[in-house]
Order: structure tokens, then C-alpha cells, then sequence
């Protein structure tokens, strides 16, 4: 819980000295806080948001996916195909690829429990399998709605009025539907308590009668359909998919947002709201670089270092509570 | 021998040595000392902070105050490798030998002989096969640490301290996972190893393996010296006494009325040994023990009858329902409960807390959500019943000592109420004082009705817990002994398969 009050102080930091440091002299105003960069910057949080809780739920487990961006291309691709090219209605388009995003993750949770694969290269071969199938599936080419999106792009570019100019994005809400769902599952179910038990100690938990099987195809099951959705709302948003490069690297976003949150690697640790401020803490940065700096070419590499630095922080933080607590006590 | 022994100037000693851990103060001004050709017994309870003075000593913790001293000389150690270069050695609890090197790999691991960048792999293997031999090891230098018994990785630790020329060898519960001949063995090198004057400190639970080895037995009890034995006043009670500062003599066992058969296993063929069968039965308020060497199938009875391994064939049957195999699930729903060999790995998922631990196996049973107040009623209940000992019950499991630990497993599984209890070695690292609890549990459970299966190692608490005994050799049974006639002998004959009481010697 201290962990989360040190990522949310960060993030105010952080969002401080960008408002300075966005101050524009032409008009007087500070660009961080106009509406448009904020309801972009929660847009944003939304969608890769869904995907770090994506994430969450397999780390939990002691798990990695590596997949989850592949799968964001797997749903961006076909929700246009299915919407455009085969003219099923949004109704019903959206719950098919949910499901057969879902179905991705039963195939890993299989792979990983049945035949006792590592996750790692499950989801790496998945990574690779998806992509490829994706591109040789649309030959390469665009996938885009044309005016066959039917409604659906509220979910992403819709945004719900709060005051004449600032508007609560539609994913933000999706985010935190999905966060407070996960939230009670993690917290108040025995579902949760077995997933985190499973987590860190999984021979013990299975000992104690958990099914542990079960719950850790479940959790790939929940990873996968979570990415479905981010997918969906990302295909949303731009209106258009590209198989080669639509979804690349979330998967890393959406890992580095869950461990920043405070989900260890090793499993059976973190909170909800942990993810979405460590999903938060990643859009922001962004965010800074693409105002202050010209270009963003530096993007990956400031993302990179921050979070280096404050993985080293705690670390060091950490070790230095545990010396004081000791010299106190002796 | 050990009165000149202990005149002599101690080659090394702790001198009000103090150590606090965040929580605990480990250690409180502990004394002690060891001079050369004198085998040094430390006993205490669990947490009594044995392995804490050990660790000081062998430069793995370094003292809040206090110093260690080399032959009178006062040394800061600075890391196990500067303390092996000194001559102290520390043969571990837990063997962590790599396993991924050769026997001559790990016996020079750290102080590799080589010339510029390169090993000199044949001196090294030349001198290790020395050594191997002194302690009577035919092994190859060459094989692979992976491919050694434990007993065999014992002896390779102790090779690697004899070869840095170690004077001080600490040996943390050596014989823990050995085999009784292999028990032997050790001891001959042990006492070989006084004869050339290495100082041995010995640390175990066992204590009639110190009554048989040691010259000076230290007791140490919540971080403090406890006081001191010589060889000739070396005796079970007193050092239990040294221990826990009390009398506790065996609790006098009521005679038992076994009801209904609760348990029934039919032809069982586990994976480890799928051509042996097993068939055993045990009634509600018996005791079973399961007897047998190291390997010989015992705990893959237990294992299979829970579900944790799939069985090859057979029929377990529970109060009248047949168990289909299908998991612990399946089992724990049926009324079995299990407490596993290996408490730390399977029986408690220790960064949690004790009372998450405690709830685990019932918490699906008050439905899908998460009852809080079912949990703490849980926690509390098996605390105060059990005596277990800790500050809070959101403390750490892990930060238990393994007796406290092991009542959790029994506690956790008591709350499921089952009918059929497991127990696979219930008194590893467990000391004195909860070993004597947790019999008289078992004995009180058995007197409600419980059927109760163990393994154990330990022939003296199978003996006296045991209304029959199941002697294993192979993964079958090889004999059964119950009534009066039940002795030590009996039991090794069965599980060596030989015919007399000396089957021991065909060790190597």
C-alpha cells in the first residue's frame, strides 16, 4: 500500500512539472491542461490501462504473456473484417471477437497447464503466431470500417460531458469498469485469494485442495479477452488496423505498466489500482515527452530510464527501511 | 581424550556475540568455543538461534556486537569464502551444492587452481579424488554433482572444507536427510576427523546422535546460553532440559478402540514404483505408521492416496466413497487431509500470512465470496488450540519457526474436519517442545475418531505413536508390526530385507 502512495506521488510530480514545463508563452496557457491533451492523455489510459490489468492477471499467477499485442492486432483486425467485409452487426460483432480472443487464452492456458509449457514461450510463439497469421489474413492491407462501424466508435473517440469543454473519454470508463470488477474478483472472492495463493506458492496452494489448474487457464482466459477489448477500443480509435504493426509492443507497455503498478514477477503480489497508476504513470510520461520535447524520438528511452530508476529506488529505499527498523530495534 | 580437549586454547570462539533480525534479537550475548579434536554439540529449540551463532561464525552474519576469534585472535569475517580461507567451514542444512558442476568443480568452487586464465582440471580432479577417498567416497571427479545421493553430497561438502585445510568444520543437522548408513558412515568420519584434530560443531535434533558423538554438548534457548553438558553427563533429558527448561517426558499413551475402516487403498501402484501394490487399511481412531528407508515409497503411498500424483492403478476408498483421483480437491471434499514432506515447498505458502494459511483449504467451502470473518474466526480458534506462537495472525507464515509452521499445516487442515489424516515426517525440523505437542494432538485426535496414517524416519516416535507399523521396501509393504513384539530391530530387518540385525554393513 505504501508502494501505491509513492507511484500516485510520482505521478503527481510528474503531471506538475509538466504542466510548468508546458507553459506556452503565445497563448498563456498551459498545454498539459487544456481539455484536449487531458481527455487524449485518459483516452489513452483507458485503452493501454485494460491491457496492463490484462497483463496483471497472468503475472499474478507467476505467468508472463507476451502475447497481448499480438492479440490487440488479432481483434483489430477482425472486428473491421467482421463489421466491413462480412456485414455482421456491431451487436454481435463485438461479443464474436471477444470470444475468439477468449479462445486464444484457453489455447494458452492449455499449452501452460496442460502440457506444462513455460509461459514464456507460449506466448512468445503466440506473439509471433498471431501476428503472422493476422498478416497473411488481410494480405497486408488496411483494415478499416469505412462508415460500417455502426455506433461502435463511441466506445473509443466517445466521451461523456462533464463541463462545456472537458469531456470523461468512453475507455477511461471502460477502465474503470473493468478495473473495479477485477478489483472485487482480486479482493472479496475466494476466486481472488486462490489466484494469489496459487501466485506464490503454487505446490502449496494445490496441496490445500485450490484448484490451481483451473485458475491459471481462468487467468490466461481473462488476459486474453482484456486484450481482445483493448484491441477493439484501439481499432476503435483509428478507425483503421495495419496486421503488421497494429498492437506492436503493448504487450511490453501493458507488462511495464503492471510491474510499475507494484505486480511482482514472481507473482501472488499487487492491486488493482496499483496497475491502472502504474498504466497511468507510463501514458503521462508519453504524454511529457510528445509536449516538451520536439520530437519523440526519446519516447522508449526516458520511459525506459524512469522506470529503471524507480525499481532501483525502491530497491534501495527498501533495503535502507529494513537496516533502520534493525538498528532500531537491537 | 576430551578433558585434554578442553584445556586446550579454543581454535575458534564467539565471544558475547549479539544478533537482531528485524522482529527478534537472534542472539544475546551467546558464548561459545571449540578447540581442536573436539566434536561440539549445539542444541535448542527451533529459533533458539543455532543456525544464527552458526552463521556468525562462518562469516555469513556479521555480530551487532561481540567478536569471533581465531585462535585467541580477534577476526572481522567477512564472507563464508574468507572464513573457509581461514579454516572454518560450514557444511549447510540445505545442501546447495551447484549441481550443474563436476565433484571436483564443486569441491574447489571458489578457489579454482589454474594457470593465467585457464583451470587446471586434471590437478584439480587428482586432489579431489584424495580427498573423496580419505572419506571413503569412490566417486568419479568427473560426474556430475546432479548425479550424487544426498548422503554422497554430504560427504562432498565435507571433502571441499577438508580440502581448503578447514580446522573447524560446522555441520547444521547433517544427517536430516541421510539414510541410516549413511548416518554411520558420517559418524565414522566425524570421529576419524577428531582424531586428526578438526574441531567439529554439530548441530541436531537428534539427541541420542549427540549422546553417541559429541564430547561437550551447549544448549542455547531464546538466543541465550542455556548452560553446558560434558561427555560423561550427555544424557536425553538433560539436554532436552538444556532445551526447553523443562521436564518433558513422552506422554503415557491410552490404549486405542479402532471403529469402522475410514481409509481403504486396494492395489495400488504408484508411478514411482508401478509393478509394487500396495493395500492397507486404517480404521477411525487408529494410528498407522509407515516405516522404511529413504526411497522406499513411503510418501508415494501418501501422495497417491491424496491425489496429488496420479495413480497408476488401484481404488482408495474413504468412508465408504471411492476416490476417482482426480486431485487434493477431490481428496480434501472426501475428508483427507495431508501435512507434506516438504512443509516449506507444499505445505505453506509462507510470504502469506498465518491466517490466510490457516483458511486456505475451507474458504470455498462458505461460498464464493470472501468471508473475512470466517477467517479470523478460523485463525483464532487453531491459534489459541494449538499454542502457536506468533504476534499477530497477519504475520508471515515463513517467519515462523518450523514447529509453529508445521501446527498451522495441522491447524489448516483440522478446520476442513476431515476423517482420514496424512502426515508425511510431521516432526522434520521440528523441535522438542512441539514435537511433544504435536504427539499428544495426533493421540487426542485418534481418541475423536480420526484415522491417522504417517511416515516417519524417526523409528522411536513411530514406535511410540504407531498402534501398527507398515514396513516399506520398495515401494510395497514388506511387513507389519504391531502388538508387543513391535522393536527398531524388527523394523530395519523388514525395511533392508535382510536377516539379521547387521544388515548395515553392506553399505558400500
Amino acid at each position: 500500500m505504501k508502494k501505491l502512495l509513492g507511484i500516485a506521488g510520482l505521478l503527481l510530480v510528474i503531471a506538475m512539472i509538466t504542466t510548468v514545463l508546458s507553459y506556452d508563452e503565445g497563448s498563456g496557457n498551459y498545454t498539459f491542461l487544456s481539455a484536449y491533451n487531458l481527455e487524449n492523455l485518459l483516452r489513452r489510459l483507458g485503452m493501454f490501462g485494460v491491457l496492463s490489468i490484462a497483463a496483471a492477471f497472468v503475472i499474478v499467477t507467476g505467468g508472463i504473456d507476451l502475447s497481448i499485442g499480438s492479440v490487440v492486432c488479432v481483434a483489430g483486425c477482425v472486428l473491421p473484417w467482421l463489421l466491413g467485409t462480412c456485414g455482421v452487426p456491431a451487436w454481435l460483432a463485438l461479443p464474436l471477437v471477444l470470444l475468439l480472443c477468449a479462445t486464444i487464452g484457453l489455447w494458452h492456458g492449455f499449452l501452460v497447464v496442460g502440457l506444462r509449457l513455460q509461459p514464456f514461450v507460449v506466448t512468445l510463439c503466440g506473439l509471433l503466431l498471431y501476428r503472422g497469421l493476422m498478416r497473411n489474413f488481410t494480405g497486408d492491407q488496411t483494415m478499416g470500417f469505412g462508415d460500417a462501424d455502426s455506433g461502435l466508435r463511441w466506445l473509443a473517440t466517445g466521451k461523456i460531458p462533464i463541463t462545456d469543454g472537458f469531456g470523461l473519454p468512453v475507455p477511461l470508463c471502460v477502465l474503470i469498469v473493468v478495473a473495479i470488477v477485477t478489483g472485487v474478483l482480486w479482493q472479496r472472492t475466494v476466486w481472488g485469494r486462490h489466484l494469489f495463493a496459487l501466485g506464490r506458492n503454487e505446490e502449496a496452494a494445490r496441496f490445500a485442495g485450490v484448484p490451481t489448474g483451473r485458475l491459471t487457464v481462468l487467468a490466461y482466459v481473462a488476459c486474453s479477452l482484456l486484450a481482445g477489448l483493448g484491441g477493439c477500443l484501439f481499432v476503435l480509435d483509428v478507425n483503421s488496423a495495419q496486421a503488421s504493426s497494429f498492437g506492436s509492443f503493448y504487450e511490453l507497455y501493458a507488462i511495464a505498466g503492471a510491474v510499475l503498478g507494484g505486480v511482482a514477477l514472481r507473482g501472488g503480489e499487487g492491486f488493482v489500482i496499483g496497475v491502472v497508476l502504474g498504466a497511468a504513470l507510463m501514458q503521462l510520461l508519453s504524454n511529457t515527452i510528445n509536449l516538451v520535447a520536439d520530437s519523440n524520438q526519446l519516447e522508449f528511452a526516458v520511459v525506459g530510464a524512469v522506470i529503471l530508476m524507480g525499481a532501483a529506488f525502491d530497491e534501495l529505499l527498501q533495503r535502507w527501511l529494513r537496516f533502520r527498523g534493525a538498528r532500531r530495534r537491537s | 581424550m576430551s578433558d585434554r580437549a578442553s584445556t586446550k586454547e579454543p581454535v575458534l570462539a564467539a565471544r558475547r556475540v549479539r544478533k537482531a533480525f528485524p522482529g527478534v534479537l537472534a542472539l544475546h550475548d551467546v558464548d561459545f568455543s571449540v578447540s581442536a579434536g573436539e566434536v561440539v554439540a549445539l542444541v535448542g529449540e527451533n529459533g533458539a538461534g543455532k543456525s544464527t551463532l552458526m552463521k556468525v561464525l562462518a562469516g555469513l552474519h556479521r555480530p551487532d556486537s561481540g567478536e569471533v576469534a581465531i585462535d585467541g585472535e580477534v577476526v572481522e569475517l567477512a564472507s563464508p569464502l574468507h572464513a573457509l580461507q581461514r579454516g572454518i567451514a560450514l557444511i549447510h542444512q540445505e545442501l546447495n551444492l551447484c549441481d550443474n558442476l563436476t565433484v571436483s568443480g564443486a569441491i574447489f568452487l571458489g578457489a579454482e587452481l589454474r594457470r593465467g586464465p585457464f583451470l587446471l582440471e586434471r590437478e584439480m580432479a587428482r586432489i579431489s579424488r584424495h580427498w573423496l577417498l580419505r572419506l571413503g567416497l569412490q566417486i568419479d571427479p568427473q560426474a556430475k554433482v546432479s548425479s550424487l545421493r544426498l548422503g554422497q553430497r554430504q560427504m562432498l561438502e565435507i571433502a571441499r572444507a577438508l580440502r581448503a585445510d578447514a580446522r573447524v568444520l560446522i555441520m547444521d543437522e547433517p544427517t536430516s536427510s541421510l539414510t541410516q548408513t549413511e548416518v554411520e558412515r558420517l559418524f565414522e568420519v566425524v570421529r576419524e576427523l577428531r582424531q586428526h584434530g578438526v574441531a567439529i560443531i554439530y548441530i541436531t535434533h537428534r539427541l541420542s546422535e549427540v549422546e553417541e558423538l559429541a564430547d561437550r554438548c551447549v544448549g542455547l534457548r531464546d538466543g541465550k546460553n542455556s548452560g553446558e553438558l560434558l561427555r560423561s553427563s550427555i544424557d536425553h533429558n538433560a539436554m532436552v532440559q538444556l532445551m526447553v527448561g523443562r521436564d518433558l517426558s513422552a506422554t503415557a499413551r491410552q490404549p486405542r478402540n479402532p471403529g469402522d475402516v475410514a481409509l481403504s487403498v486396494r492395489g495400488l501402484r504408484t508411478q514411482a514404483f508401478p509393478s509394487a501394490t500396495v493395500d492397507l487399511t486404517v480404521r477411525r481412531g487408529e494410528v498407522v505408521g509407515i516405516a522404511g528407508l529413504l526411497g522406499s515409497g513411503r510418501s508415494e503411498v501418501l501422495r497417491a492416496v491424496f491425489g496429488v500424483d496420479a495413480r497408476v492403478a488401484g481404488e482408495v476408498v474413504v468412508a465408504g466413497n471411492s476416490l476417482s483421483g482426480a486431485g487434493p480437491r477431490q481428496a480434501a471434499a472426501a475428508g483427507v487431509a495431508l501435512l507434506p514432506e516438504d512443509r516449506k515447498s507444499e505445505g505453506l505458502i509462507l510470504s502469506m500470512s498465518v491466517r490466510e494459511n490457516l483458511s486456505l483449504p475451507t474458504l470455498h467451502r462458505r461460498g464464493r465470496w470472501l468471508d473475512r470473518d470466517y477467517e479470523r474466526k478460523v485463525a483464532a480458534s487453531a491459534i489459541a488450540d494449538l499454542a502457536i506462537a506468533c504476534r499477530a495472525d497477519d504475520q508471515a507464515a515463513g517467519s515462523l519457526s518450523g514447529g509453529n509452521q508445521q501446527k498451522i499445516v495441522l491447524g489448516k487442515w483440522l478446520a476442513a474436519d476431515p476423517v482420514v489424516l496424512l502426515l508425511d515426517e510431521p516432526t522434520r525440523g521440528v523441535d522438542v517442545g512441539a514435537r511433544v505437542e504435536i504427539y499428544r494432538r495426533l493421540d487426542e485426535l485418534a481418541g475423536r475418531g480420526l484415522a491417522i496414517l504417517f511416515v516417519s524416519s524417526e523409528l522411536e516416535e513411530v514406535l511410540a505413536m504407531a498402534d501398527r507399523v507398515l514396513v516399506f521396501k520398495d515401494g510395497a509393504i514388506a511387513g507389519e508390526v504391531a502388538g508387543d513384539d513391535r522393536s527398531e530391530e524388527k523394523i530395519m530387518m523388514l525395511a533392508t530385507g535382510g536377516t539379521t540385525a547387521s544388515s548395515g554393513a553392506s553399505a558400500q
